[in-house]
């Protein structure tokens, strides 16, 4: 079984969100979706100050065998994409929660994020879809 | 209904991950696909490839169909278990499925052919074999494992009859041999040594957990396409297909011209199209930026024309990017790939890009 914890936020495309301290969005996929995706090869990240709706791709990861974009959250500013990943992208497959995350957005409106799905509504989410 | 081989079980029971292949449900992977990969080059794995369909074909002209019904000529095949690969083409030239055929004896020839295509392709034999009194046989009770890797074939005859693995240990290259309801041949689809097995299938799950505990890697459909790929082998349905010709798919050393009275189904198309000069080739694609190359992403080739990844993939080897591309027969050593909207360079190389776990292709 994956890890889904219990302290994030999910979208039903897999990716997952963390409300930090200074009021930014930490973005990652979850671990169901870097083991369906299998071993990463190749990590796309945004470049900080590019503007994003929530819903829209802003980066793509690609396992051995496919792409698959990534979508942000929340509508905000990109501060930071991870670098690490450029380098090591198998991060995602080790650590997805942790040092696998993809980018950090300032979110322009704090209600989005409280609209995400719950771990709980999440682990459903990943039911139904095996169902 | 999803088909399913003898090892289905097995490979559940290993927690492999699923998917539909040709209309069977398949192993991709059983752990990291990557590692699986590097056990093939480096040591020794194996794959259910039990979806394949093993066709017997028997009959006193039986010779005489095949040099009708294929393009490469069995005429070259005098030993015993000799195997050729040759492509079985519409009167048009295009590509109905590529195989291994392997002469048993005179009145015997063992076809293998793709899982995709097992319908039209026995459809299309049988049609053509009905003139030459050439009985079909599809061989639904066999199993088949490859064990491929360097260490592959002593890996696993540790595990055969001590006569009979004395005996494929010295099996030449594309040569097979017959060992009571099993058949060993020194054939593959990975660029390494290694044996193509057919046996029972109900001897197969028993089989493979003995191949397991010798030290053999399960590998899964993902890392076959990748150990493909690297060693520069066609996948059907990807690099050719009925709408592309041999000689247009990097295929042309399989067509035998020789002796020019041989009328091969296809001929005729061939023969027009290699004289009115053949427009685009197949070629390899070793992507210079960051990025993976896929299927249907568009080739550009300054001031030459546009072509089409065909096959595209990570290279676990390699550490890059590497493709097969149909592009213009002009291209010469660069092109552009699209990826995203956006260009990357890409270097046009001479497939195969690693043999027997070397690199093959300056990087």
């Amino acid at each position: 079984m994956s890890k889904v914890p219990a302290e994030l936020r999910y979208l039903k495309s897999h990716e997952w969100a963390r409300l930090e301290s200074d009021g930014t969005v930490t973005v990652g996929i979850s671990d169901h979706a870097q083991q369906a995706l299998g071993d990463l090869v190749f990590v796309e990240v945004p470049e900080p100050g590019r503007r994003v709706m929530a819903g829209e791709a802003c980066a793509v990861v690609e396992s051995v065998k496919a792409a698959s974009d990534i979508y942000s959250p929340v509508s905000g500013e990109i501060v930071a994409g991870n670098a690490e990943l450029g380098g090591q992208p198998e991060l995602i497959n080790r650590d997805p929660y942790g040092g696998g995350w993809i980018m950090r957005v300032r979110p322009e409106d704090k209600s989005q994020f409280a609209a995400l799905l719950d771990a709980k509504a999440y682990e459903a989410a990943l039911a139904a879809e095996t169902h | 209904m999803p088909l399913r081989t003898p090892l289905y079980e097995t490979h559940l029971a290993a927690g492999a991950r699923m998917v539909d292949f040709g209309g069977w449900d398949m192993p991709v992977v059983y752990g990291s696909q990557i590692e699986e990969h590097h056990a093939v080059r480096r040591d020794a794995g194996m794959f259910d490839v039990s979806h394949m369909c093993v066709v017997d074909l028997r009959g006193d002209r039986v010779r005489e169909f095949l040099r009708r019904l294929l393009a490469n000529d069995v005429a070259k095949l005098t030993q015993p278990g000799k195997a050729l690969y040759s492509c079985m083409l519409r009167e048009t030239g295009g590509v109905i499925d590529d195989l291994i055929v392997y002469y048993m004896n005179d009145r015997w020839f063992r076809m293998v052919v793709n899982a995709g295509t097992r319908d039209k392709d026995l459809e299309w034999i049988r049609a053509s074999a009905a003139p030459f009194d050439v009985a079909v046989e599809p061989r639904t009770d066999l199993a088949m494992i490859a064990v491929q890797g360097p260490n592959a074939r002593h890996k696993a005859a540790a595990l055969l009859d001590p006569d009979v693995a004395t005996h494929a240990l010295e099996l030449g290259t594309f040569v097979g041999m017959e060992a009571g309801d099993w058949f060993v041949a020194r054939t593959g689809y990975t660029g390494e040594d290694g044996w193509e097995i057919m046996l029972p299938a109900a001897e197969s799950p028993a089989f493979w957990g003995r191949l397991k505990d010798a030290g053999i890697a399960q590998c899964g459909l993902g890392a076959r396409d990748t150990l493909r790929l690297e060693a520069g082998m066609n996948l059907y349905g990807n690099d050719m297909d009925e709408t592309t010709s041999p000689l247009e798919s990097g295929l042309a050393w399989t067509v035998a011209w020789e002796p020019q009275d041989r009328d091969f189904i296809g001929r005729a198309a061939l023969a027009a199209q290699q004289s009115a000069g053949v427009p685009r080739k197949l070629a390899g694609l070793l992507l210079e930026g960051r990025g993976v190359l896929r299927s249907n992403q568009k080739v550009i080739v300054p001031a030459v024309g546009d072509g089409e990844v065909t096959s595209g993939s990570f290279s676990p080897t390699l550490e890059r990017s590497i493709g097969l591309a149909r592009v213009p027969v002009q291209t010469a050593d660069r092109c552009e790939v699209e990826i995203r909207g956006r260009l990357l360079d890409a270097r046009v190389v001479r497939p195969p890009f690693v043999r027997n776990g070397k690199i093959a292709i300056p990087l």
